[in-house]
C-alpha cells in the first residue's frame, strides 16, 4: 500500500488496516459489570423522572437503572424493550445529550449526567448476548398486516403487531432490513453488524415475514396492499435528497452523503473504500457530521464541514460537533456553496460568507475539493393517494393517514427524524391498528 | 499543632489511634510496620493458654457488604484468636516493646474460666514488658462455644470474677473488652468496674450473617458448603458502638471508667465522635484492613487540624464533652419546633423529598407542574426524612421556630424558653404536671 492522507485525488487505502480498525472501533465501548454498577449508583431514582419524560419512547429509566444496580440487567432490558423494542440500537445512536441525559438532574446539578445511554446498552447487550427474546405472541388473530419499510418504525410496528397475534409481512426496497440502522448510521456507533443482529433478534417473536427488494410504487402498490391485508403501515422514510442547485453539481466526486455513509456501512473492507484528500461536506446535521468524521477516519487529509448558518443553529448537537472537531474535522459556519469547479471531476468549491440571516455577504473564497458530500437534508418521495402535511405524509392520532386502513410513522411523517421517535411512532401505530382490527 | 499524645489509664502513646486486637496485630512483622506507619499503639491479637495452637478454618474467613463501587461498608469474620504458639507471640511482644518504648503495647488475652489459667498467662505476659492487658470477653464465634469470649462477656458475674482474678494476680493495667451481643452493655461494664478493671473497651464484633449465597443456599463465607455466624465490624457498626460507649459513659453506675472506643472508626472524625462521647482513645481494625496502615496519617492530621480549629490543645480537652448532651427521650423539649426549608437555588428537582414525604411520611411537600418542590408548613412535622434523602448537601435544612412564632401545623405558639415542656410536663402524659398544661390553655 502506497497511499497516504496526502495522496492526491480520491483513492482507497490511505491508512493502514490496523489504523482503520482502530478508527472504526466502538465509539463508546460497552460498560463492564462493575462500571455499570458504579454508573447505575449515580442515579437518584427521581420522582416522575425528567429523563423518562424526555424519552420519546418513555422508558422507565430510573427503574431499569435500579434493576441494573441490583444485579438484574435482564429485567432492566425487559423494562427498556417493553417500551422500545430497538432499545439496543437507541442505546447506541440516540442523541442522549439532547434527550434523557440533557435533563438528568445530575447534568443540571454537576454537568455530568448519569450515563443512561451506556447503561441501556449494558442491559440490552446482556439480554441479547444471551440470545433471550423476552416476548411471546398472543393467540393468533387471523388478521394480516403489511408493513412497508424495515426501518425502525416498521420494525417496531411489526414486532408489536406480531406480539398481539397478527401475521405481519414487512416489505423493504433494500436488500437488507434495518433501514437507516443498517445503511445510515456512522459505523463506529454500531459496530459488529449490530443492526442486522438486532433485526434477527427482533424477528424471534415469530409471525413476521420479511420481503426484501420490494419497493413501494414499482414492486408493490398501496392499492394492492390495502386489498390483500387488513391494515397497512408505512414506514418508508425519506427517499430523496435535496439538491444544491448550483453550478458543477453533476461533476464526478460530488455525491450524496447518505450514499457515502451507506457504502461505508456495507463495505467489507474499509481499505478498499476510496476517499478524497480534500473533502468538503455541505450541511450541518447528523448526516453531515457522520460523513465528515468518517472521511477523516478513512484518512482524508483535510475535511471541512461547511454550514450556511451560524454554528449555534447547527442541527447536529454540540456533542456531535465536538466529536467531529476532536477527530480533526474543520467546521466552518456562515459559509454557503456558490459553485463546484473542475474538469469532469470536482477540484474545488467556491464558497460565500453569509450574514446572520444566512444571506451571502458578497465575499467569496475557494477551497480545494476532490470529494464533496451533500448533506442538506432528505425529502419525502410522495405516495399516490395520501394527503400530505407539508412535505410529509399527513397523519392524525397514532399515525392514521388520510386513507382508511393505512397508518404511517417514522421519518416519512412529521416530527423529529430520530430512530427513537420512529420506534415510538411505529409502536403506537401498531397499538392503534390492533385496537381497530379487534374493536 | 495540637498535641495528640494520649495517656490512657497510665499507658502513654503518641496519639490516640491504637490498632485493635485482630489480624493486623497478630505478629511482630505487622506491628513493627504499624508503628513505623504512625500508629500510637496496638492491642496484640488475643493469646490463648499454652497448649496445641488454635486451628482456624482454611477457607474464607471474611464476609462483607459493599457500596456500589465496592466500598467496604461492613466486614464479618470467623477467625479465632491467634493460631501461633504462645511463646512465639510472647517473644515477639518483648522485642517490639523494647524497640518501641514510647508506643502502647497491650496484650489481649482469652483463657478458660479458671483462676490458674489466668494467673499463668499473666505471669508470662508481665515478663514481656507489655503496657497492659485486654481481656477478650467479646469474640462471638468459635471461642464462645468453648465457654470463652462472648460467652463470658454475656454473663456479668463471669466478667466480674475474671476481672478480679486478673487484678489479683497482676499489676498490669487491665482493660475489659465488652461484647455488644447483649441487651444492656452497662451490666458487664459495671461488673468490670466494680471488680477493679482499669478500663473497658467496646465494642467487640456483632454476631452476624453478612450474605447468603442464593445459588448454594448457604450463608457466606462458605466453608465446604456450610456457613456460620461471624463477628460484624466496620463503618456499618459505628452507630451501635457509639451508643454503647455513651451508655457506659453516662450511666451513674459505670460513669467515670475509662473507655477505649472501638467500632467502625475509619477517619479522624469517627475518632473525634467516639472521644466526644467519652472514649479516651480509639481502636481501629477494619479501616486498616481495608486500606492498609497509611490511613493513620490522615487520622492524625485530621484530628490535629480539627483540634487546632476548635482550640483544643490536648485530647483531654474534648474527651466526654458530648456525654452530658446524651439524654433520654423524656427530657427532649416537645415545644421545640422546626420546619424543613428547601433552598430553591440548590435544588436539582430530583423529587426524592417529595416521593419520601408523599409516599411514606406526612404529605408535607408540594410539587408544581414545573418540578418546584416546596414545604407545606401546616403539614410538616419536621421529621427530617427529606433532609436525609436529599442528594444535595445543605439543600434542605431545618429552620427552628422562635418563641412567639406559630406552628402552622398545630396552631401552637412557641413558648418562651423558660416555659418549654418535656414529656414530663406534657398534658398528654398521665403523670405530667397539670399546672403547666393549664397555663398553656390546653
Amino acid at each position: 500500500m502506497t497511499n497516504s492522507p496526502t495522496t492526491p485525488g480520491v483513492v482507497a487505502g490511505r491508512l493502514a488496516p490496523s489504523a482503520l480498525a482502530d478508527n472504526f472501533a466502538d465509539l463508546h465501548p460497552p460498560l463492564d459489570a462493575h462500571e455499570a454498577h458504579v454508573a447505575a449508583d449515580r442515579c437518584y431514582f427521581c420522582h416522575d423522572a425528567p429523563c423518562t419524560t424526555a424519552c420519546p419512547t418513555e422508558i422507565d429509566i430510573p427503574l431499569f437503572i435500579r434493576q441494573i444496580m441490583t444485579g438484574t440487567p435482564e429485567a432492566a432490558a425487559k423494562t427498556i424493550l417493553d417500551q422500545n423494542i430497538l432499545g439496543g440500537m437507541c442505546a447506541r445512536v440516540c442523541p442522549t445529550e439532547t434527550l434523557c441525559e440533557e435533563v438528568c438532574v445530575r447534568e443540571v446539578a454537576e454537568g455530568e449526567p448519569v450515563q443512561i445511554g451506556r447503561l441501556q446498552r449494558y442491559a440490552t447487550d446482556t439480554l441479547m448476548g444471551a440470545n433471550v427474546h423476552p416476548f411471546t405472541r398472543a393467540a393468533a388473530t387471523g388478521k394480516r398486516v403489511a408493513v412497508v419499510g424495515a426501518g425502525p418504525a416498521g420494525l417496531a410496528a411489526a414486532h408489536r403487531l406480531a406480539m398481539h397475534g397478527h401475521d405481519v409481512v414487512i416489505y423493504d426496497a433494500k436488500p437488507k432490513p434495518g433501514g437507516l440502522n443498517e445503511y445510515g448510521i456512522a459505523s463506529y456507533k454500531t459496530v459488529e453488524n449490530f443492526a442486522a443482529r438486532e433485526v434477527d433478534w427482533l424477528m424471534q417473536i415469530g409471525g413476521i415475514t420479511l420481503e426484501t427488494g420490494k419497493a413501494l410504487g414499482s414492486d408493490i402498490t398501496l392499492d394492492a396492499l390495502t386489498t390483500e391485508y387488513d391494515a397497512v403501515f408505512l414506514g418508508i422514510g425519506l427517499g430523496n435528497t435535496n439538491a444544491l442547485g448550483i453550478d458543477g453539481e453533476s461533476l464526478d466526486g460530488v455525491v450524496d452523503a447518505v450514499k457515502f455513509i451507506a457504502d461505508l456501512r456495507q463495505a467489507d473492507d474499509l481499505a478498499k473504500l476510496p476517499v478524497g484528500r480534500n473533502v468538503v461536506v455541505i450541511g450541518g446535521g447528523m448526516t453531515a457530521i457522520d460523513a465528515a468524521v468518517q472521511s477523516k477516519l478513512l484518512g482524508a487529509e483535510n475535511v471541512t464541514l461547511v454550514y450556511r448558518r451560524t454554528q449555534d443553529k447547527m442541527p447536529a448537537s454540540e456533542y456531535e460537533q465536538h466529536l467531529a472537531q476532536s477527530k480533526g474535522v474543520h467546521i466552518m459556519s456562515s459559509v454557503a456553496p456558490v459553485a463546484l469547479k473542475g474538469e469532469g471531476h470536482v477540484a474545488a468549491i467556491e464558497l460565500a460568507y453569509t450574514d446572520e440571516n444566512a444571506k451571502p455577504t458578497g465575499e467569496t473564497f475557494t477551497l480545494p475539493a476532490d470529494q464533496v458530500f451533500k448533506a442538506i437534508g432528505q425529502v419525502f418521495e410522495a405516495v399516490e393517494g395520501l394527503d400530505l402535511d407539508g412535505r410529509k405524509i399527513a397523519v392524525t392520532g397514532a399515525g392514521r393517514t388520510s386513507r382508511k386502513g393505512v397508518w404511517a410513522g417514522g421519518d416519512c411523517t412529521a416530527g423529529e427524524d430520530l430512530t427513537v421517535v420512529a420506534v415510538s411512532e411505529g409502536r403506537d401505530a401498531a397499538e392503534d391498528i390492533h385496537a381497530s382490527l379487534m374493536g | 499543632m495540637a498535641d495528640l499524645t494520649t495517656d490512657f489509664i497510665g499507658i502513654k502513646s503518641p496519639n490516640p489511634f491504637w490498632l485493635a486486637s485482630a489480624p493486623p496485630t497478630d505478629k511482630e512483622y505487622n506491628v513493627r510496620r504499624a508503628f513505623e506507619a504512625g500508629w500510637g499503639g496496638v492491642v496484640w491479637k488475643t493469646l490463648g493458654a499454652e497448649g496445641p495452637p488454635i486451628v482456624n478454618v482454611s477457607g474464607p474467613r471474611y464476609g462483607a457488604i459493599w457500596g456500589a463501587d465496592r466500598r467496604l461498608l461492613g466486614l464479618n469474620n470467623i477467625e479465632l484468636i491467634t493460631d501461633r504458639p504462645l511463646q512465639t507471640n510472647l517473644d515477639e511482644i518483648k522485642r517490639v516493646k523494647q524497640d518501641y518504648p514510647d508506643h502502647a503495647v497491650v496484650v489481649s488475652l482469652m483463657v478458660p474460666v479458671e483462676e490458674d489459667a489466668w494467673k499463668d498467662i499473666l505471669e508470662r505476659v508481665s515478663e514481656t514488658g507489655a503496657d497492659g492487658v485486654e481481656l477478650n470477653f467479646g469474640c462471638p464465634h468459635g471461642m464462645a462455644e468453648r465457654g470463652m469470649g462472648s460467652a463470658v462477656g454475656q454473663v456479668p458475674e463471669y466478667v466480674g470474677l475474671i476481672t478480679s482474678w486478673v487484678k489479683k494476680h497482676s499489676d498490669l493495667p487491665c482493660i475489659v473488652k465488652l461484647t455488644p451481643n447483649i441487651t444492656d452493655i452497662t451490666k458487664p461494664a459495671q461488673a468490670a468496674k466494680e471488680n477493679g478493671a482499669d478500663a473497658v473497651s467496646m465494642i467487640n464484633t456483632i454476631t452476624s450473617i453478612t450474605s447468603v449465597n442464593l445459588d448454594e443456599m448457604c450463608p457466606e463465607p462458605m466453608i465446604d458448603g456450610l456457613g456460620t455466624h461471624g463477628g460484624y465490624c466496620g463503618p456499618a457498626v459505628k452507630p451501635i458502638a457509639m451508643n454503647m460507649v455513651a451508655q457506659v459513659a453516662r450511666k451513674p453506675e459505670t460513669a467515670g471508667i475509662p473507655i477505649s472506643g472501638i467500632g467502625g472508626v475509619t477517619t479522624w472524625r469517627d475518632a473525634a465522635e467516639f472521644m466526644a462521647l467519652g472514649a479516651g482513645n480509639v481502636q481501629v481494625c477494619t479501616a486498616a484492613m481495608t486500606y492498609g496502615f497509611r490511613i493513620v496519617k490522615e487520622m492524625c492530621s485530621g484530628l490535629s487540624q480539627w483540634m487546632d480549629e476548635k482550640g483544643y490543645t490536648s485530647t483531654a480537652d474534648f474527651i466526654g464533652k458530648a456525654t452530658p448532651k446524651v439524654t433520654n427521650w423524656e427530657h427532649l423539649n416537645l415545644d421545640y419546633v422546626t420546619k424543613a426549608e428547601i433552598d430553591q437555588d440548590l435544588c436539582i428537582s430530583c423529587g426524592r423529598c417529595y416521593a419520601a414525604c408523599e409516599d411514606t411520611s406526612h404529605q408535607a411537600i408540594a410539587m408544581s407542574d414545573d418540578r418546584v418542590f416546596t414545604v407545606k408548613d401546616d403539614e410538616c412535622v419536621a421529621c427530617n426524612l427529606c433532609v436525609n434523602v436529599c442528594p444535595i448537601d445543605g439543600c434542605i435544612t431545618m429552620r427552628t421556630l422562635k418563641p412567639g412564632e406559630v406552628d402552622e401545623r398545630t396552631g401552637m405558639t412557641i413558648p418562651a424558653v423558660d416555659d418549654k415542656r418535656t414529656w414530663l410536663e406534657h398534658p398528654n402524659n398521665p403523670d405530667g404536671d397539670p399546672l403547666t398544661c393549664i397555663s398553656r390553655g390546653q
